[in-house]
């Protein structure tokens, strides 16, 4: 199955990812730490007949990869923190209109142009919450450049599956990270198609209720003759203002994650079983804590470690669990405390919660992370 | 481009509209309805497949009339029509697709796009409706308001200059412009379906009238007479020469303004994706 281990940088993996599971449109503009996903894409594209554009702009990069879906193409764009910020509203619209893509959002230093050759998860709220409104989202968080591939193509099939925008959200360390990675022979990786509505039927329903809440999706040129709009639309696609279908709309685009969660969840668990002292971590950071889970164990601690693959949605169910057997948690990520409020709100009442925050723009280390929970 | 004209079936707009979404949303006399006549028309002249249709529009009274229209309609979010555009046509070079945006939607929100959509030159026909208002907001200024002219956000005049979008789309690479009058639909009708004909960017301009808003407020009279003030305001021989007091005081040129014959962006891509792929070996 596996090719011979090659030695490949994170970015580099996403876009070798992208390909493998047939993005063929990619739309983006220039921003460390993410520019050479836009470089190996603008490389690798031509050659499977597919297209690369440097847009003006990430709102117009986002806009162009949602046209571009829209007409039946598998699309992707990669930015950093202000790059990601502009392309909020898009985001929406992808989310409201359905349009599967994907968001390479490789996390600097922040706010503003902040620190950007630095390391940093102070977007961990933003992917879930960047865009207004109530929306579904699906976020996956890899830690390895090795994952980097895997998680990309599983964010391209999430996308076609779930007809959504799926966020690739990891930092500038793993971006520029050199690690083998094996490659599935070419044509070997799992890849997903979103379902395709066939045959020119008259009164074609674009968002019409399926069983697993995912509409059919009609390709342009197929007859159906389809609206497509970011207003509240009904199951024929046309604006709504009636509470009632206003209500009934809202809430599939919402169940359509929550009420799949078994074919979204990914969560990587290590010794938890019977973990004492629970650390929940995600990408990089998480690195640092499993190690720092190896050393404890060598000193007789009942460390483990949970770390959400998929981000968001958030996998409560595990986390409950995970925290229920333990009686500490900690919490290390590079920001303020974002994923630390996710753990005070699922932990339960009385839990202990030690954290750990770093927005210096260095990386939090085995050490520190060892260090608290001993002093836990 | 007359070779191109059917002449088999008269035109019937029903034949292109969404009638199950009748009545439409615009207010009595908004010049909207007739760029949108104008627009079908072309499209029944040039014999374009409904299926194969494109429209994709942005936000404002301008970006709700593609709804109507019995195609592929996509309305996008303020200000981006052509940049989800550009991203459609690269990947679908095989449809026919036209954006419909508005002044605010297109020289506001949406300028620096539609700068670049004209430098490119990818073959997308842009349809902009100018009412110099922001219409569906209720009634403010826009990069095109006249000068001294009356909006919710301009209570005492306006005091801002407005700009040309004609001659910034063709400073910007845009290889076909035209700009046509809503008052002469059949105009207005041939400048869209060679635009549309025309392989290349194509910037159309408009002139629609925002009658219950604009209208209202700077006490221009009723849509007959606003409608009528705009074939005196547009004198191609008076060109840049602002006049004392009228309507419209740039007095705009009309027809077709800039043609020009430049390698359409979605082929010229086509072509680089070939010249790469012939070269052994690939860049890492
Ligand atoms: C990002 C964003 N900002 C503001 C708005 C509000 N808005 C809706 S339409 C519009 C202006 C439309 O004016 P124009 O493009 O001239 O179209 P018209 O209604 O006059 O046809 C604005 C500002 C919006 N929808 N989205
Ligand atoms: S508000 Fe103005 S632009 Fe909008 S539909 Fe009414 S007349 Fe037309
Ligand atoms: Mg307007």
């Amino acid at each position: 199955m596996s090719h011979a281990p090659t030695a490949l940088h994170g970015n580099h993996a996403c876009a070798l990812g992208a390909i493998a599971a047939g993005c063929r449109f990619f739309a983006g503009y220039p921003i460390t730490p993410s520019s050479e996903v836009a470089e190996h894409m603008s490389r690798e594209l031509p050659h499977v007949d597919g297209t690369f554009i440097q847009m003006e702009d990430e709102i117009a990069s986002l806009a162009a990869c949602i046209g571009a879906s829209l007409g039946g193409v598998k699309t992707m764009t990669a930015t950093s923190g202000p790059g990601f910020s502009l392309m909020q509203e898009n985001l929406g619209y992808a989310a409201m209109t359905e349009t599967p893509c994907v968001i390479i959002n490789v996390m600097r230093g922040g706010p503003s142009t902040g620190m950007p050759t630095r390391p940093a998860q102070g977007d961990i709220m933003q992917a879930r919450w960047g865009t207004h409104g109530d929306h579904p989202v699906i976020v996956v968080a890899p830690a390895s450049v090795q994952e980097v591939y895997t998680q990309t193509i599983r964010a391209f099939n999430l996308a076609e599956e779930f007809r959504t925008p799926v966020i690739v959200l990891y930092d500038e360390i793993v971006a520029h990270l050199m690690e083998t990675v094996s490659l599935p022979a070419k044509g070997k990786a799992e890849v997903k198609d979103r379902k395709w509505a066939t045959g020119a039927e008259v009164g074609f329903m674009p968002y019409a209720e399926t069983d697993d809440l995912v509409p059919v999706m009609s390709r342009p040129g197929d007859g159906h003759r389809v609206h497509v709009t970011g207003l509240t639309h009904t199951p024929d696609g046309f604006p709504t203002q009636k509470p009632e279908l206003a209500d009934r709309a809202l809430r599939r685009l919402v169940d359509k994650i929550e009420l799949n969660r078994d074919r979204i969840d990914e969560v990587e668990e290590i010794e938890t079983a019977d973990a004492d002292i629970l650390v929940v971590a995600v990408g990089i950071v998480a690195r640092a804590a499993r190690r720092a889970v190896e050393m404890l164990r060598a000193e007789g601690v009942k460390a483990g470690l949970l770390r959400p693959v998929t981000l968001w949605p958030f996998p409560e169910a595990q986390v409950r669990n995970a925290a229920e057997r333990a009686s500490v948690i900690v919490v290390p990520e590079m920001n303020t405390g974002q994923l630390s409020l996710e753990i005070e709100r699922l932990a339960g009442r009385g839990k202990r919660i030690r954290t750990i925050h770093r927005i210096d723009g260095e990386p939090i280390g085995p050490d520190e992370i060892a260090q608290t929970i001993r002093e836990a | 481009m007359n070779e191109m004209v059917r002449t088999l079936e008269p035109f019937e707009i029903k034949d292109y509209l969404r009638l199950q979404l009748m009545p439409h949303f615009m207010c009595p006399g908004c010049g909207h309805g007739i760029a949108l006549r104008a627009l079908l028309w072309a499209v029944h002249e040039l014999a374009i497949d409904k299926n194969k249709l494109a429209i994709v529009s942005g936000i404002g009274c301008s970006g709700r009339v593609g709804a109507y229209i019995d195609a592929n309609t996509f309305h996008t979010t303020h200000g981006r029509p052509l940049a989800f555009a550009t991203g459609l046509k690269l990947a679908r070079p095989d449809l026919t697709v036209v954006v419909i945006t508005g002044d605010g939607d297109c020289l506001a929100i949406g300028g620096n796009h539609l700068i670049h959509a004209c430098r490119r030159n990818l073959d997308l026909t842009c349809l902009m409706l100018n009412n110099e208002v922001y219409g569906m907001t209720g009634g403010q200024v826009s990069p095109t308001t006249s000068a001294n002219r009356l909006t919710t956000t301009t209570p005492g005049g306006n005091a801002e200059p407005t700009f040309d979008a004609c001659k910034l789309a063709e400073a910007a690479g845009a290889s076909f412009v035209g700009r046509e009058v809503t008052r002469q639909a059949m105009a207005l009708k041939n400048v869209i379906r060679d635009g549309i004909a025309h392989p290349g960017f194509s910037f159309i301009e408009a002139i629609s009238d925002c009658t219950e808003i604009y209208g209202r407020k700077n006490d221009l009279g009723e849509s007959p007479e606003m409608i009528l003030s705009q074939k005196s305001d547009m004198r191609p021989e008076a060109f840049g020469n602002v006049a004392d007091e009228p309507f419209r005081p740039n007095r705009l040129v009309t027809g077709i303004l800039a043609k020009q014959a430049r390698p359409e962006y979605g082929a010229a891509y086509r072509d680089y994706a070939v010249r790469v792929k012939s070269k052994p070996g690939r860049p890492r």
